[in-house]
């Protein structure tokens, strides 16, 4: 007799699998992987002489200068890393600030609903109609001083000169938790019509139970995906303040910073293009990446596209 | 109908309201007066500033006095550009915004509908993939790097466009393609997903099988629903566009309303800063009720009144 072979039983692929087995996505978490360890070791590992202010000015790329050099003759590579340092502390700090305001304001106004969630969601409207600009702009006039004198009080004397860091990321995450505040609360909406909330209530678990324990983790696959697509965005926003002389001060560096840097030398005389070329392909990839990433998960958990 | 408008006219004056004074509050909060400067002016002087730009008194009485002068339609003296009223400066800079931000809304509506479109047609297609990349592109490199190397290209290399200025149509072009690329590259995107859904529908399907050439089932039957979420974005984008770009209007060296946003925070100058935030706030809101009309236009299935 001639048995059946066994049938394979093979499960659906979890999130992971169906990442990592695309190939833009995997392409995506690669570059991710590398910028990021660029980032934390690369400045170590460069030269001590990379770091420091030199008399070539604006010599282009070069063995001894893999990306050129800047107006102080400081090697561009070492500030290119430098950036990615602090755009992506920027970036991510920022969206987990994002994250934790607007999950619990959206998980609350949500939840509670009635005349509590009307009220909460009229607020993130009135901020939606402020220019976002203009609330970072005042954000940082108002609260540049404060911080700092908090930062001196609280024994980071020593840190100061990273206050405008600390207040960028409590800024730019102060603005971004709107779009999270209003996606989570939809999302809520619908869960809280589910069975097995109402099977939670009737059995007296506490609120601060359903929430946390019955409607967060349903909420996780929501938030990973707008968690990724803030990053980019707030390394954006932060650029454009580095433009506007608000970001980041010398002689710290980020991405937007040199950018900014390098389209104010643009000239048809004399082009300085590695100014210009290497932070933004830098900041590209990196942008591009995160956005590519954020897409292909928020693919892979949507039922309607797996194919 | 007319009770809906009625309702939302109410909410947005509501919604002025709380912004004027959200605006006015932190502004007051803000380290430094709007007449500190790197000389120390006599007190007597201050003084005489301060009741000249109605400054002085207690926040209260002076944040009543600025709303009544607000509903009276006077925005007040701008503290920095002395003796020029709010209402003066903004009706010199807002028509040339408003005209660079009208040809760029124009640029990005238009271009991302059928960029969107064409990329959701092609779905994984080559094309496809290359329409997208473009838009991440667009969307991942800031403007002023985008704006910079139009100029390198078309004005400084090619010599076809001027380099910037605000003299005629040929000084629109770059400056409201800049201003555009983003926005384009997002409305893209936005068009492709929604294209794809509805593509997926019965309808487009029925469409399909009783003959109906592809571009008319396309661009006659599917975008007339796909178009709903670009519909919706349409507000917040055309406030955005009209009151001007800092960053577009500093570049192309255009004399716009845009640099009034920055100069008017980091100057202090309250009045100046109300009066930007309020012409944003109300285009928002009522570009929003436009949107809402023009949805249940063309949407029957929505009724946003009972």
């Amino acid at each position: 007799m001639i048995s059946a072979p066994a049938k394979k039983i093979t499960e659906a692929p979890g999130i992971w699998q169906r990442l990592w087995g695309r190939g833009v996505p995997r392409i995506a978490m690669v570059v991710l992987a590398i910028v990021t360890l660029a980032a934390i070791v690369g400045p170590e590992l460069m030269p001590a002489r990379a770091r420091e202010v030199s008399g070539d000015q604006y010599s282009p790329p070069a063995l001894a200068h893999p990306f050129g050099t800047d107006l102080e003759g400081r090697d561009l590579l070492y500030r290119v890393l430098e950036g990615a340092r602090i755009s992506l502390l920027v970036g991510i700090s920022g969206a987990f600030i994002s994250f934790f305001v607007g999950t619990a304001y959206g998980l609350v106004a949500g939840y509670s609903g009635g005349r509590l969630d009307s009220g909460m969601m009229r607020a993130v409207e009135i901020l939606y109609s402020i220019p976002r600009l203009i609330i970072i702009l005042v954000f940082i006039n108002a609260f540049d001083k404060y911080v700092k004198t908090w930062m001196a009080n609280a024994g980071l004397g020593g840190m100061v000169g990273d206050s405008r860091v600390v207040i960028l990321i409590l800024c730019l995450g102060l603005i971004e938790w709107l779009t999270m505040a209003r996606i989570v609360r939809g999302q809520v909406l619908t869960l809280k019509a589910q069975q097995y909330v109402a099977a939670a209530q009737a059995l007296g678990q506490s609120h601060f139970k359903i929430l946390t324990r019955h409607l967060l983790p349903n909420l996780l696959g929501i938030i990973v995906v707008y968690l990724t697509l803030t990053v980019p965005a707030v390394i954006l926003d932060e650029s454009f303040l580095s433009f506007l002389g608000l970001g980041i001060q010398a002689p710290q560096a980020s991405w937007g910073s040199l950018l900014a840097d390098g389209a104010s030398v643009i000239n048809p005389i004399k082009s300085n293009w590695w100014l210009l070329v290497f932070p933004a392909f830098a900041m590209c990839a990196t942008l591009l990446s995160l956005n590519f990433l954020g897409d292909a998960i928020r693919e892979a958990m949507d039922p309607k596209a797996r194919r | 109908m007319i009770t809906f408008i009625l309702r939302r006219v109410v909410s947005l004056l509501f919604v002025l309201f709380c912004v004027i004074t959200i605006t006015f509050f932190l502004v007051k909060m803000a380290p430094g007066g709007p007449f500190d400067r790197e000389r120390k002016i006599p007190p007597q002087i201050e003084k005489e500033l301060l009741a000249k730009y109605k400054l002085d008194g207690p926040w209260m009485q002076q944040y009543t006095g600025y709303l009544w002068d607000v509903v009276h339609g006077d925005l007040r003296l701008s503290t920095k550009y002395r003796n020029r009223s709010v209402n003066e400066l903004l009706a010199q800079t807002l028509p040339v915004s408003g005209t660079l931000g009208g040809i760029a809304f124009l640029i990005a509506t238009a271009g991302g509908i059928w960029v969107g479109s064409f990329a959701a047609v092609r779905h994984h297609k080559p094309a496809d993939t290359m329409a997208m990349l473009g838009a991440l592109l667009a969307i991942s490199i800031p403007t002023f790097v985008i704006g910079p190397l139009l100029i390198l290209i078309f004005a400084l290399r090619l010599r076809w466009l001027p380099v910037g200025g605000w003299s005629g149509i040929s000084y629109l072009i770059l400056p409201s393609i800049t201003l555009a690329a983003p926005y384009l590259a997002y409305i893209a995107r936005l068009m492709r997903t929604s294209m794809l859904e509805v593509l997926g529908m019965d309808f487009v399907r029925t469409a399909r099988a009783k003959g109906l050439a592809e571009s008319r089932t396309v661009y006659k039957h599917a975008l007339k629903v796909a178009i709903l979420p670009v519909v919706s974005f349409l507000g917040p984008l055309a406030a955005n566009l009209l009151t001007g770009s800092v960053v577009v209007e500093s570049i192309f060296n255009v004399p716009g309303a845009g640099a009034f946003f920055v100069n008017s925070v980091l100057n202090n100058d309250g009045f100046l800063l109300g009066g930007v935030v309020i012409v944003y706030c109300a285009l928002l809101v009522v570009m929003n009720l436009i949107v809402d009309l023009l949805y249940m236009c063309l949407d029957r299935r929505i009724q946003l009144y009972d």
